[in-house]
């Protein structure tokens, strides 16, 4: 009964998201307040009925009902209750919804925090909510026809087939909701772009309404990110971090023209400078994100012919992204030479730092989007296949983020519209010297010598140094710094935080030592300055795998440290095997070992691996991330203070 | 199972196709995949360096240096004895290349039909930073011309 509820409740919000985008566009055309507050409820009702259906699929997957197909293809009553859980999201069907679900939250947060009275930001609002209800309308319809989560079968199995075992793991619970927060956050920056075409004003008032969701979607997207980035490292058993494989890079798109657009919508929002091509970015932003739904949908990247078996998804989100895009696209061309030109600037300015921002993270999106769709099109096109594989992007990418690198501490220094670059070099000084003795200080001590690795250590202190020299500058004094705005702390920690990722990613990919040897209980391995004493081998029985667990005791200059315990677990109902490892962190160096096979002549291979600087990656990330929820939290500090002082003044004026 | 493009893929997708090949990918028990490490540390260092630039071609994207399947091992295994035998780095490559086709290289090899993938994003990078370089241009133009807004709190 649970899933015909389910199915009904996404019928209905359907129905919902039709009267929202009718209501949106009507209303707003009229001017008509109450048609525009039906969209709005319309909003918040279709949110709710997602809402239900989502928690109806939970249901099915906690309580195991393998009448519903999808559930028992992807569940099975051993599972614990997280992976249950998370399971929901874990297969196509399931994902589908909770991206609806998402969508419908950010149309419900459009709907409660746009005003409501009369003015030209009302309709703004109105208009924003009929494109996200298209948006709902272009999935729901595709989840409906192809991809029906509730979907029954008879009989029932007694049992179903289970989760792939590597995503039974917290860090993968996690990933895949802050991933889609960010990729669905888009949405709102894309409708608000939508809505400010069709009025044809590009006055800052959408970027004013569209920027919190931008910094959401944003920091999401960094955490989801560096969620999966993480889970990698700590699950696959080889240390790496990131592979340039193309679901990373169907990520890693929309984060960098994400990274673009809430630094353009900055300059547009306080000076009015390039106005158009902030819209155009986030019309980009949102288009990308749906690339990346057709890669990881479509099973385009699976092989080309997983796509052409069954090409009934894979055609609907190509017809979804084609229309997302082109229809924007051509609205843009046909607005824009209408639009008023962007307020002007010098060449030595923060706008123009923006701008080189800009070019920089698109070309790179442009880059990764050409390594990742090449190889497809060269086999469909005239079947050659290649790889395009790391050694392309680290040809590609990395000079662009070095450049990047090195401009960032520029940007906040600068000042608007009139900058002066010579006073930003003398503030930059100290940046500057401190990079050059990081740089020197690798170039003579870190072995082996590594071009990327003294770039990476100078420009990493370049970003930190810079960020700080910025909040001294501001401040003016240093015990003054803790009475800066949210802003100057926001912008100083993102740009540090990317700083201490360069330095996690070039001593892990470039420094790391491993060793491997087969070792008999009671034999030894060195690896760096750590010893590794293999002491015994043991089986264990888990919920729903049975595992080797190896105890093997550190020891660091002759000292015991402690004893860890990697695993080989087997899961029978999925038949697969994983090697859950054992990481022994230091923060600045991460000793990570694995078990591996049994050999027949006695004793177990063990891989060991020091990475040094590891952690900081994610320290980086996390720092990354928490400037954004600082800037949001302002934002959201703002907005509740002008609502109180405009409550306080209709108080005031009806005492009168 | 060091699948990791085929794991993500199918979390995202959950692609059955996908299931069905992760689980066809996954280790074998017995499977022997420990390559002994040459002695000749000079020589292990390059043939470390070359596990990393070879695909292993039974996963999704990953390289012979980071997965346990039983072609990466053998590949590895191979490579050993290749460097060995006294054969340079491009011997290898290209032994494995005419075995296996471009596919196995994660670099892709220059040639006519990848130019768009090596030099379209240099051209794009040219072509953008003209038009921003043009569009700077135009708004310092402006700002000769039309003082307007001035008044603006800029100075933060």
């Amino acid at each position: 009964m649970t899933g015909e509820l389910g199915q009904l409740a996404l019928c209905l919000a359907l129905a919902l998201s039709l009267v929202q985008a009718l209501a949106g566009f009507i209303g707003a055309h009229e001017g008509n307040l109450r048609i525009m507050a039906m969209s709005r409820g319309a909003a918040l009702g279709s949110f709710v009925f997602v809402a239900l259906a989502f928690f109806t699929l939970m249901y099915a997957y906690i309580t195991s009902d393998f009448s519903v197909l999808a559930v028992a293809e992807n569940s099975h009553t051993a599972k614990p209750l997280i992976y249950k859980i998370s399971g929901v999201w874990g297969n196509h069907e399931g994902s589908m919804v909770l991206w609806l679900l998402i969508l419908g939250a950010y149309s419900a947060a459009i709907a409660m925090t746009q005003p409501v009275g009369e003015g030209e930001n009302t309709k703004l609002g109105a208009r924003a909510l009929g494109v996200q209800a298209l948006i709902a309308i272009a999935f729901l319809v595709f989840v409906l026809l192809t991809s029906d989560p509730f979907l029954r079968f008879y009989p029932p199995p007694f049992e179903g087939n289970g989760l792939n075992p590597l995503l039974q793991d917290p860090g993968l619970a996690f990933h895949p909701p802050m991933l889609y927060l960010g990729y669905v956050g888009l949405s709102a920056a894309f409708s608000f772009a939508a809505a400010a075409l069709l009025d044809s004003r590009n006055d800052a008032a959408w970027v004013r309404a569209a920027r919190p969701f931008a910094l959401t979607a944003w920091t999401a997207l960094t955490l989801g990110i560096a969620a999966g980035s993480w889970w990698a490292y700590y699950t696959l058993g080889w240390g790496g971090f990131w592979f340039w494989d193309p679901v990373e890079n169907a990520s890693l798109m929309p984060w960098l023209i994400a990274t673009a657009l809430i630094h353009s919508m900055m300059a547009t929002e306080r000076t009015g400078a390039f106005k158009s091509w902030t819209l155009l970015l986030a019309i980009t932003a949102f288009s990308f994100s749906l690339i990346g739904t057709f890669l990881v949908r479509s099973g385009v990247l699976n092989s080309v012919h997983a796509f052409a078996n069954d090409p009934r998804r894979g055609l609907f989100i190509l017809l979804i992204l084609f229309v997302a895009i082109t229809a924007p696209l051509a609205l843009f061309a046909w607005k824009a030479p209408k639009l008023s030109p962007g307020a002007p600037f010098d060449v030595a300015s923060r706008e123009t730092g923006i701008l080189i921002n800009n070019l920089l993270l698109t070309a790179s999106a442009a880059i990764v989007l050409t390594g990742t769709l090449y190889p497809l099109v060269l086999d469909a096109a005239e079947g050659i296949k290649i790889s395009v594989g790391p050694p392309y992007y680290s040809a590609t990418v990395i000079p662009l983020m070095a450049i990047l690198a090195v401009a960032m501490p520029f940007g906040p220094i600068m000042l608007w519209r009139r900058g002066n670059l010579r006073a930003a070099l003398y503030s930059l000084r100290f940046a500057g010297a401190a990079a050059l003795v990081v740089l020197l200080a690798v170039l003579a001590i870190a072995r082996p010598y590594s071009t990327l690795g003294v770039m990476a250590g100078g420009l990493g202190t370049w970003l930190i140094a810079g960020s700080i020299t910025d909040l001294a500058r501001r401040a003016g004094s240093w015990r003054r710094v803790r009475h800066l705005g949210a802003a100057a702390f926001s912008v100083a920690l993102a740009h540090a935080g990317l700083g201490v990722t360069a330095f996690g990613v070039a001593g892990t990919a470039i420094w790391k030592s491993e060793g491997i040897e087969v070792l008999s209980p009671g034999k030894s391995m060195a690896i760096a300055n750590y010893q590794l004493r293999l002491d015994s081998t043991e089986r264990v029985q888990g919920p729903n795998y049975v595992a080797d667990r190896a105890s093997i005791t550190v020891f660091s200059g002759g000292k015991q440290i402690t004893v860890i315990h990697p695993e080989k677990r087997e899961y029978p109902v999925e038949q697969m095997a994983t090697s859950n490892s054992s990481i022994r962190t230091t923060v600045i160096s991460d000793l990570y070992v694995v078990l591996g096979d049994p050999r027949d002549g006695g004793g177990w291979v063990v891989r060991a691996y020091v990475n040094p600087l590891a952690p900081f990656i994610w320290i980086g990330a996390l720092i990354m991330a928490m400037a954004g929820f600082i800037a949001i939290g302002a934002r959201i500090a703002v907005r509740i203070r002008s609502a109180r002082s405009q409550t306080a003044a209709g108080l005031t004026e009806a005492a009168e | 199972m060091k699948l990791r493009a085929a794991v993500l893929a199918l979390f995202l997708v959950g692609l059955p196709a996908g299931i069905a090949s992760a689980a066809e990918q996954a280790e074998q028990p017995g499977q022997d995949t420990y390559v002994a490490p040459l002695a000749d540390p000079i020589l292990e260092a390059r043939a470390k360096a070359m596990q990393k630039e070879l695909r292993c071609l039974v996963c999704q994207g990953q390289s012979i240096d980071e997965s346990n399947a039983p072609l990466a091992a053998d590949l590895r295994r191979l490579i050993r004895q290749q460097m060995e035998a006294g054969q340079s780095d491009e011997q290898i490559k290209d032994f494995l290349v005419a075995r296996y086709g471009a596919f196995v290289l994660m670099k892709p090899p220059v040639r006519f039909d990848t130019y768009i993938l090596w030099f379209g994003p240099g051209l794009l990078l040219v072509l953008g930073a003209g038009v921003i370089g043009a569009t700077i241009m135009r708004a310092k133009r402006r700002l000769a011309t039309d003082p307007a807004s001035d008044d603006l709190d800029l100075h933060s």
